[in-house]
Order: structure tokens, then C-alpha cells, then sequence
């Protein structure tokens, strides 16, 4: 999601690096006889309705060759069914007042529209309807392969930091799914057939592989009952295929430079680190926020303060990732300014974090960031909902509920402890973007 | 991802300010004894406020050959004022876990800060001192001054926007709406101590100041508590404030060679204020051109039909004293030209022939339905008020608006499609490798 994203990516991180929470949550569950799960959340603020339906496919479930095609089999949805006309349901969607969207991630792939109660029934129907009917029609393959092919040159190939992220991932993961990038390499994309997305469509698209969000202005047996009335009669599908690889460990560091036209250095560290459903999770957030939280946190007050050898810096927990992810410390490098010194400064902060424990008052600021930006996640309806989504897809949604007295509990001791343990040079992968200047004009 | 990104929906709705069909938003009004129009929207849903204030102090008030200085001291607000370090402004704000976010634009400054309910007296003191008693340290503004040099260099990173940037130029020569906020590396050498004190004390007034609150509070308690915080600020001196003149530049075509495998394409030329007569019918006729996301003229014959694109829009930007109309896309350099001609026949069609029926009631549709939907959180919510504040629209628009695009006709459509599509007036930005563009006239 965070290469696929591009443009959009920050209006992502806003809703999604604010962990949404309830008190005790006003979730509820269904799960209709197809095996189909339902999640609703009625939140009346605002007239609008954000509906989600999420298949467990993405990238992870993609084999050597065959990358891009999760991303591509998306596009694709949108090309009709023997109900709807190609492009059509963008068309209906917008002209009743709804916005729709999809992405896919390495984990996941979403399909969503935000209507009004009184229209939202439209976009209930039309999922359901693709859900088994998508014609992935044959027309529109070729324009549709270099469509995508023009999204990875937007989005990845003239983009420096992206294309970085892309290599270092490759990387860091050797063996698991996740060295290889959601919208696929450039010669995959190209070689990808229908027959290859037919495939793809009978063996992930079902409603036993699937489950539904809805968060926002509904009555919950209404909107039930259309859920129902959908996608009650869509059938069961086999049981897809378990993804069962694992990355092996890593022992010692991997380098990786990127030359590329561009203005300035960037730098990016990856940690391997357990998902969620670790209880050493909650302790890793509230270390990313330590780190880089606000203006007053350690590395942007020491490399972009005080040193002035970065403009900006990040460290990022992906803990909602099906498998075991990366804890990842980025830099944008201040023009003129060595990478390596960048790097060297960061070691030195992280070293500092596995020697000796921070203090009282700091973690109780990460915990007040966390939990006042949770608050602030419930303010709209699309954050609420792909946060219980990928609490779905990750673990189960309940683990929301837990989330912040989770968070409560991390003392200065377990910071101390999963920094020493996760933040291993020897488990590290560095990647450097060094620009060059290309002769122009 | 398939479908356009939430961060160029969000500018365009931020520009276009659709209407309110269903409101829940219940706007109050009110001038403050110092000069400050308080718009608020009592939203008790979730315990935290958000302020949004616009301030009339932006880059288009800096002299000729001081480019950058209005950014400049929209930066350094919340480095350090009398009583408070920048660390200790951090540090306040970190605690709560509050953001706080200035920037800076040509018409206005904006300060936003969403903050907890129970911390709303920390945030409004810290404001009132932020804007009161600044004080501009010369080792702040090196600091930020090395800061947004690197971030110019940054933006030269991204082809899309040095096309955007070339574009303006073009578009608005020797005018301010021409320049980009930041400046100049060579004028913001110049920039200063005292400059940068005398904008503040000039433009940073109450009575050049809309607020818009929006959250867990009353309008008359806010009021109060304004009032209080705010005592220090008085009102200034009087500004003889005349829009600069800027008439739109002539045709052109503008190449600009960088090493990438997309040509990022932008060409446009002028439009009209937000306060024309005919703003509506533009947004309606837009809409069907290439403003409706995939329900677009330009993105049917642009992707759906020849592959040529992942994103291609249009869009007619009114701002208070300028406006203009631009399309923008991107395409590998081989089709670079190709491209650029369709978007040139979709604008010559829709001036010669009536848009159907069916696509007008579509285009009107959606912008009257979506628009509620789109008010889905407070901060929305904080930016739409004082934008119908800011252009003068009334506290009545959102209830007139379905009626000002409803009564929009095919005839309307066509005229104003004669009137503000010039195609022989288009500026034409293409940066590319060029030797594989080939751009013909």
C-alpha cells in the first residue's frame, strides 16, 4: 500500500498512524452461512456511509513471474459484469453522489465507495455482483496492462524515494513474498496474461475470503438485511492456498545504493520485527514515537534541530502486516550534506535507546500522542473503517479493543528490551538513494 | 490503487466548495471585539476542537525581489516566542499530542490546531502567544531558511511539479500568483530580522483573521474563551490593499529535459475568479470534461479507450483575485504528443457540441449528492467555513448551492465552454526526456 499509494500516501498515514480506538467497541460482527464476515460500526456525525469490502489477496500471495497481479486483477474489476457495463459502476457510484476507490496491498485488496444512507444499497449490490460475475473483460486487457505499466512509471520508477523503498524491500526479504513490489515488476506487468487473472479471480474472489466493513450513518439491521439479501446467495469457494513461507533470519547487515537523478540523498533503515500479534508490538509503537513523534522527539531533534544534517525524519512500526514486517527509520539528507554522517547519527540515537531506558516523562508523552491521535482517528468514517479492516486482515478486529490499554501498560523497561532485542545491526537493511545529475538540456 | 488519490480530491474540493444538501454543520457567526470573524460548528460527537485560522498574509504581499518572506514567517510562528524556546513549544504541544500545522499560500496563511477538549486552554494560550509574540530568532532563521532551500530543491525532484511550478510562471508573468511561495535561494538570502518582524506586525492582525472552530464546544464559550486568550492582539495599522494586476501570459510551449521514463504534462492557460457569475456553470461543464475523477471525457479517451494514462484531470482553479484552467497528465515520452492532441480535441469538441443530456444530469448529480458526504470531519468542516467566509459567500450557500448548479443548462455548458476554453491561448509545460518526446508544435 505505501509504494501504491504514492500521491496519497500521506493522506494515509494521517488517518492510519492515528490508531483508532474505542473504549470498548461498538463493533459488530455477522458472519452470513457463505462464510462471508460482516463489521459494522454506526457513527452518526456525518451523513456519510464508507462501505469495504476486503479480500485476503495481494502481492503476498504472488508467485515469482507472476508479480503485479493481485494490483492488475483490481483494475480489472472495474471492467464490468454482465449486470454492469465496463467503467459503468465508477459512473453510477459518482452520479449518486458517491465516491469510490480501490487499492491493493501486499496483503490485502479493497474496494470501497462512501455514499448516503439512502444510495448506499447501489454499492452493496454492484460488490456483490462482481464479487462472482466480474467479466475481466478481454477488450480492455491491453489498454488496461499499459495503463498499469503507466501508474508504475508515475508512481515508482521516475519517483527516487519509491524506487528506493522498492530495492531495499527486495532486500531485506529474500525469500518471503514481500521482497516483490504490489504493482509488480515493469516485465512481470507486461507478461501477465488473462488466463493468469482468471485464475487469480476463481481462486481469491469469494465470500468465504473476503469480509465486509461498513462504518458510518446506518441502522445496523437495515443495512444487514441488504448485505444479506446481496451477497447471501453469492456461493462458498474452495478454501484458497495457505502462503506458508517464512523469512529465514538474517545475520548480518545488507547494503544496497541507488543511483538515480534526484536532488536529495535519502536514507532508509529496515529492522525485521514481528507483527501485532506479538505482544512486543505495543512497546515497538510507542519506540517509533519516541523516536520520531512530534518536533520534541530524539531523531528530529538531534539531526534536523540541532545538527541540521536532515530535513526530515521518520521511524515507522508496520505492525499490521500479515506476516512479520520491518521497523524502518527514514531521512531526507539536508543538500550538501553526507548520508553517512546521517546514518552514523541515527546508530548513534538508536544505540542509545538499547543502552539505557527513556525517561518517565517521555513515555508518557507517546503515550498521550498515541492516544490523543486515536481520538482524532474517529473523526472520519474511512480512517474508523480501514483500521478495523486491517485489524481484520492482520489478526482479528477485537485487538482494537485492547489497543490502547495495551499501550498503557509498556514501561521504560520494555522499551528497553524490544529496542535492544528488534534494532540489531546485524538485522538491518540500508538502503542509500545517492542522486546524480544527468547532463540536461 | 486504481482510482485517483484522496490528496488531489481533497485540494479540489477545497478550491471547489460544493454545498451542503443534508447539513448537520449548524454555522454561527460572530465578529470579535479585536476584528476576528469566528465562524463555529458545534460538533460534540468526539472530545476535541479544532481551530482553523486565515490569515490575509500571504506571499503575495511580499515586495518584489523579498519572495519567500510571507513563507518564511508562517514557519517560524511556533519557533520560539517571547516566553517559550522552539523546544518548549514542541514539547507543550508533543505532551497533549496536538498538531499544530502552519502554511503558507499567495492569498493566506493558515494556523491549524486540533487539540484534545481537555487541553483546549494549553492550545489556545500557545496560539495567542504564537501569534502575538513571536519573536524570530536570527539561529531560527537560518534554520529555516537552509529548510525550505532544501525544500525547493526537493520539489525539483518531482517532474509533476516543476511542471505545475513552469506552468504558473508562464500563466502569471511578473505577477505574485506567478511565483512560488518559497522564494528564491538568492531572495531568501535577503530576508532578515527586521523584514521578517515588520510583515509580522503588518499582516499577523486580527482584523485580517478568520477563525473557524469546529468541535466539542459552544460558540458562545469559545467566543469567551478567545477573548481571554486573544487580549493582547489588537488590531493594526490599515493596509491599502490592492490586488496585484495579472494577466494570463501568451501560448506557448515550455520543454524542460529531465532523465524519466513520463512525460508530465501540464497546459492551461487563465480562467476566472471564485466570484464570477459564471463559476457553476464552469464547474458543471469541467465536471464533464475532465473534473469527474473516472466519469470524465478526458479519462475515457485518455485511459479507458487507448492506455495512455493512469491519471489525467482537469481543472479550473478560481481563486479570490485569479483564476485559471489547466489539464494535467502524464504518459510515457513516446506518446507524450500523441496524448497532448486528444486532450486537445476532448477541448475542442465540448466547445463545439452540446454535452447529452445524460451527462449533464450526472455531472450535476454528483456535485450536489457528494457534497455532504465530503463534510465528513471536523477538520473539513473548519476549512470549509472560513473559505465561504474568506470568498464571501454567506453562512445561506450551502443551502443555495444544489439550486446554483441545478438551474445550469446544455446551453450554459456550451457557452461557457466557448468563453473559458481558449485553445489557442494554452500553455503547454512538458517535462520529459525530451529526445524521446519529440514535442511538435
Amino acid at each position: 500500500m505505501r509504494l501504491l499509494l504514492g500521491l496519497s500516501f500521506f493522506a494515509f498515514q494521517l488517518l492510519l498512524s492515528a490508531p483508532l480506538l474505542a473504549q470498548t467497541s461498538r463493533v459488530q460482527e455477522f458472519v452470513l452461512d457463505n462464510g462471508l464476515k460482516v463489521l459494522l460500526l454506526e457513527d452518526h456525525k456525518s451523513p456519510a456511509v464508507t462501505f469495504q469490502v476486503w479480500y485476503r489477496v495481494g502481492s503476498r500471495n504472488e508467485e515469482d513471474g507472476k508479480s503485479g497481479l493481485s494490483h492488475f486483477l483490481e483494475h480489472m474489476m472495474f471492467k464490468g459484469t454482465n449486470k454492469v457495463a465496463p467503467e459503468e459502476y465508477s459512473r453510477i457510484i459518482a452520479k449518486n453522489g458517491g465516491r469510490s476507490n480501490a487499492f491493493t496491498t501486499q496483503d490485502v485488496t479493497v474496494y470501497f465507495a462512501t455514499m448516503s444512507r439512502e444510495k448506499i444499497g447501489i454499492e452493496i449490490d454492484m460488490e456483490a455482483d462482481r464479487m462472482a460475475n466480474a467479466l475481466l473483460n478481454g477488450k480492455y486487457f491491453e489498454p488496461e496492462k499499459k495503463v498499469i505499466m503507466e501508474e508504475r512509471r508515475l508512481r515508482t520508477e521516475d519517483n527516487p524515494v519509491s524506487s528506493l523503498a522498492e530495492v531495499t524491500a527486495a532486500m531485506a526479504f529474500t525469500v518471503h513474498p514481500y521482497r516483490r513490489p504490489v504493482v509488480g515488476w515493469m516485465q512481470d506487468v507486461e507478461n501477465l496474461t488473462r488466463e493468469d487473472l482468471r485464475r487469480h479471480y476463481q481462486t481469491y474472489y469469494a465470500p468465504n475470503n473476503a469480509f465486509i466493513v461498513v462504518v458510518g450513518d446506518f441502522a445496523t439491521e437495515e443495512i444487514l438485511a441488504k448485505i444479506k439479501a446481496a451477497f447471501g446467495p453469492v456461493p462458498r469457494g474452495p478454501m484458497p492456498p495457505k502462503v506458508k513461507i517464512e523469512e529465514p533470519p538474517q545475520s548480518g547487515e545488507r547494503r544496497i545504493i541507488l543511483k538515480k537523478e534526484a536532488e536529495l540523498p535519502f536514507l532508509l533503515i529496515d529492522y525485521h520485527v514481528p507483527n501485532l500479534n506479538s505482544p512486543d508490538s505495543f512497546a515497538l509503537d510507542l519506540l517509533s514515537v519516541v523516536l520520531a513523534g512530534g518536533r520534541s522527539s530524539r531523531l528530529y531533534q538531534d539531526l534536523v534541530y540541532h545538527k541540521r544534517i536532515a530535513q526530515s525524519v521518520d521511524a515507522d512500526y508496520d505492525g499490521l502486516s500479515m506476516d512479520p514486517s520491518v521497523f524502518s527509520v527514514t531521512a531526507q539528507v539536508m543538500p550538501e550534506k553526507d548520508p553517512l554522517e546521517v546514518e552514523k547519527a541515527i546508530y548513534d540515537l538508536l544505540e542509545r535507546v538499547k543502552s539505557e531506558p527513556v525517561n518517565e516523562r517521555e513515555l508518557e508523552k507517546a503515550k498521550n500522542q498515541i492516544e490523543a491521535a486515536f481520538v482524532f482517528g474517529q473523526d472520519s468514517v474511512f480512517g474508523q473503517a480501514m483500521r478495523t479492516g486491517q485489524y481484520e486482515a492482520t489478526a482479528r478486529w477485537q485487538l482494537l479493543d485492547s489497543y490502547l490499554a495495551g499501550i498503557r501498560k509498556v514501561t521504560t523497561a520494555d522499551i528497553l528490551r524490544v529496542a535492544k532485542k528488534y534494532l540489531d545491526p546485524d538485522q538491518r537493511t540500508v538502503g542509500v538513494l545517492m542522486p546524480i545529475k544527468e547532463q540536461n538540456q | 490503487m486504481k482510482k485517483i488519490v484522496f490528496a488531489v480530491l481533497a485540494v479540489a474540493f477545497a478550491l471547489s466548495l460544493p454545498a451542503v444538501s443534508e447539513t448537520r454543520l449548524t454555522p454561527e457567526r460572530s465578529v470579535l471585539e479585536n476584528g476576528v470573524v469566528l465562524l463555529t460548528s458545534e460538533q460534540r460527537a468526539l472530545p476535541m476542537v479544532t481551530l482553523h485560522f486565515l490569515i490575509q498574509a500571504g506571499s503575495r504581499y511580499d515586495a518584489e525581489g523579498r519572495e519567500g518572506l510571507a513563507n518564511l514567517t508562517s514557519r517560524l510562528l511556533t519557533y520560539g516566542t517571547r516566553d517559550k524556546t522552539a523546544l518548549q513549544i514542541s514539547e507543550i504541544l508533543d505532551f497533549i499530542g496536538a498538531s499544530l500545522s502552519t502554511s503558507c499560500g499567495q492569498d493566506v496563511a493558515t494556523v491549524s490546531l486540533t487539540v484534545l477538549k481537555k487541553d483546549l486552554d494549553t492550545g489556545l494560550n500557545l496560539l495567542a502567544e504564537v501569534l502575538t509574540a513571536s519573536v524570530f530568532s536570527p539561529e531560527e532563521i537560518e534554520r529555516q531558511k537552509q529548510s525550505v532551500i532544501a525544500s525547493i530543491r526537493a520539489k525539483d525532484e518531482d517532474p509533476g511539479q516543476v511542471a505545475q511550478i513552469k506552468f504558473s510562471e508562464a500563466l502569471f508573468p511578473r505577477s505574485p500568483y506567478g511565483r512560488q511561495v518559497e522564494g528564491s535561494e538568492d531572495s531568501l538570502k535577503r530576508a532578515d530580522r527586521a523584514q521578517l518582524l515588520e510583515f509580522y506586525e503588518r499582516f499577523y492582525r486580527p482584523e485580517r483573521t478568520i477563525l473557524a472552530v469546529v468541535g466539542d464546544i459552544s460558540h458562545q464559550e469559545i467566543a469567551q474563551k478567545l477573548t481571554q486568550a486573544f487580549r493582547p492582539w489588537k488590531k493594526g495599522a490599515a493596509i491599502k490593499d490592492s490586488p496585484p494586476v495579472s494577466p494570463p501570459g501568451p501560448a506557448n510551449i515550455i520543454r524542460v529535459n529531465k532523465t524519466i521514463t513520463q512525460a508530465n504534462i501540464t497546459m492551461g492557460h487563465g480562467g476566472v475568479r471564485r466570484s464570477d457569475p459564471d463559476y457553476y456553470a464552469i464547474q458543471v461543464m469541467n465536471y464533464i470534461l475532465g473534473g469527474g475523477g473516472f466519469s470524465s471525457r478526458l479519462m475515457d479517451s485518455v485511459r479507458n479507450e487507448r492506455g495512455l494514462a493512469y491519471s489525467v484531470s482537469s481543472h479550473f482553479s478560481a481563486e479570490k483575485y485569479v483564476g485559471s484552467f489547466a489539464v494535467t497528465m502524464q504518459t510515457k515520452n513516446e506518446t507524450a504528443q500523441e496524448a497532448i492532441r486528444i486532450a486537445k480535441e476532448e477541448i475542442q469538441r465540448i466547445r463545439q457540441e452540446k454535452v447529452k443530456d445524460q451527462e449533464l444530469q450526472d455531472a450535476q448529480d454528483y456535485l450536489i449528492g457528494s457534497f455532504p458526504l465530503r463534510l465528513d470531519t471536523n477538520r473539513a468542516v473548519a476549512n470549509f467555513l472560513s473559505l465561504v467566509e474568506f470568498y464571501g459567500l454567506g453562512l445561506g450557500y450551502p443551502e443555495q448551492y444544489p439550486e446554483l448548479i441545478r438551474r445550469v443548462s446544455q446551453e450554459d455548458v456550451l457557452r461557457v465552454a466557448k468563453k473559458y476554453l481558449q485553445p489557442e491561448k494554452l500553455i503547454v509545460v512538458v517535462v520529459a526526456d525530451q529526445k524521446k518526446a519529440q514535442i511538435q508544435k
